[in-house]
């Protein structure tokens, strides 16, 4: 081979090189960008909140979550037929204390027609929320979120945060953000209350 | 040196975030490696309801006699693994650790071996000598230049 053969078959090599080089990082840029749009348009982050926001029909989330009034595990699953409203709470939040008696009221009225009231305790110590349950003599199912991975599917914003959940598993009215019986939010509470019965239009 | 270097930061990774065995931890040792679950931040830096329980909690355990593994043991019993500041050093959480620390050796080792390369290039070679009729000229035209 010639010395400007030999020259001329480096240089190709070297440019092989460099070529694959370039399409491996235009390669990780476009997988970049990609996962960037990917994220901006069609993540549905913000969980129910945010498609109830968009006026969609959702269906509530499922979640088996471990009891604190009793032993053993509670799935929403489990209370297919009935209407739901579930409450996510916290025993330090002071405005979930405002409402807890109101909640219990609820449940004890309308437990009758069908109607269950389901605590969720989000971010919390078992021993305090227990506490808090005797205290207000609360007797409707209270579940354990310690991990907030069912507050993240709902889309909570904070505590305390209640949704309305019909017979057949959908959710109906608004979110009640802040304390149910408060002067702002009685009304969609007793609207939220209706919807899920089935007595409301 | 890559290899030093290497051996540094696995020596940091294996003892760095262990606790110190014997020390008895105080409560804001663990205040700053605990996260907490509403704001985010660590405990030490919160003060948020829970954040304020969480470090009650930690002072209670602490008196009764406590150690500080049980402590952190218990917290992610109750909050999950996002309370800890560094992410657990097993299981999925693992990756936190690996992948970075795989990615730099990686890359060390590219830079490495490329400066390898480079230093390892021959020279560039000596031009072939001049014909003697050229060589002739040249200095013919340099003289003149001079003259």
């Amino acid at each position: 081979m010639t010395r400007a053969a030999k020259h001329r078959s480096s240089a190709r090599q070297r440019n092989i090189v460099q070529r694959v080089g370039q399409t491996i990082a235009l390669v990780g840029v476009a997988a970049l960008l990609g996962l960037l749009v990917w994220k901006v348009a069609f993540d549905r982050d913000g969980g129910v909140a945010a498609e109830l926001g968009r006026g969609n029909t959702v269906q509530a989330p499922s979640f088996t979550l471990e009891r604190l009034d009793r032993e053993g595990q509670l799935s929403i699953a489990d209370l297919r037929g009935k209407a739901v409203v579930v409450n996510f709470w916290a025993s330090w939040c002071l405005p979930c204390r405002e409402e807890a008696p109101v909640l219990q009221q609820t449940y004890e009225r309308y437990r009758d027609d069908g109607l269950v009231v389901l605590g969720v305790d989000y971010n919390d110590f078992r021993q305090d929320a227990r506490r808090f349950m005797e205290r207000f003599a609360l007797t409707y199912p209270v579940v354990f979120d310690g991990k907030g991975s069912t507050a993240g599917k709902w889309g909570l914003r904070g505590v305390p945060e209640t949704f309305f959940v019909n017979r057949s598993g959908t959710i109906v009215g608004a979110p009640i953000y802040g304390p149910v019986d408060s002067e702002r939010n009685r009304d969609a509470y007793e609207r939220g209350i209706a919807l899920a019965l089935g007595d409301a239009p | 040196m890559t290899t030093r270097l290497a051996a540094l930061l696995a020596t940091a990774f294996l003892f760095g975030g262990a606790p110190s065995a014997g020390a008895a931890p105080s409560p804001s040792d663990l205040e700053a490696e605990l996260v907490c679950p509403t704001c985010k931040t660590t405990l030490d830096q919160s003060d948020a309801p829970v954040a304020r329980r969480m470090k009650q909690i930690i002072r209670e355990r602490l008196a009764a006699g406590a150690t500080e593994a049980e402590i952190k043991a218990e917290l992610v019993d109750q909050f999950g693994s996002r309370v800890l500041a560094e992410p657990p050093k097993s299981g999925f959480d693992l990756l936190a650790w690996v992948v970075p620390l795989g990615l730099a050796a990686i890359g060390a080792v590219g830079v490495g071996a490329l400066a390898w390369g480079w230093s390892r290039r021959p020279e560039a070679e000596p031009s072939p000598p001049l014909d003697p009729l050229l060589e002739r000229r040249v200095d013919e035209a340099l003289d003149r230049f001079d003259g």
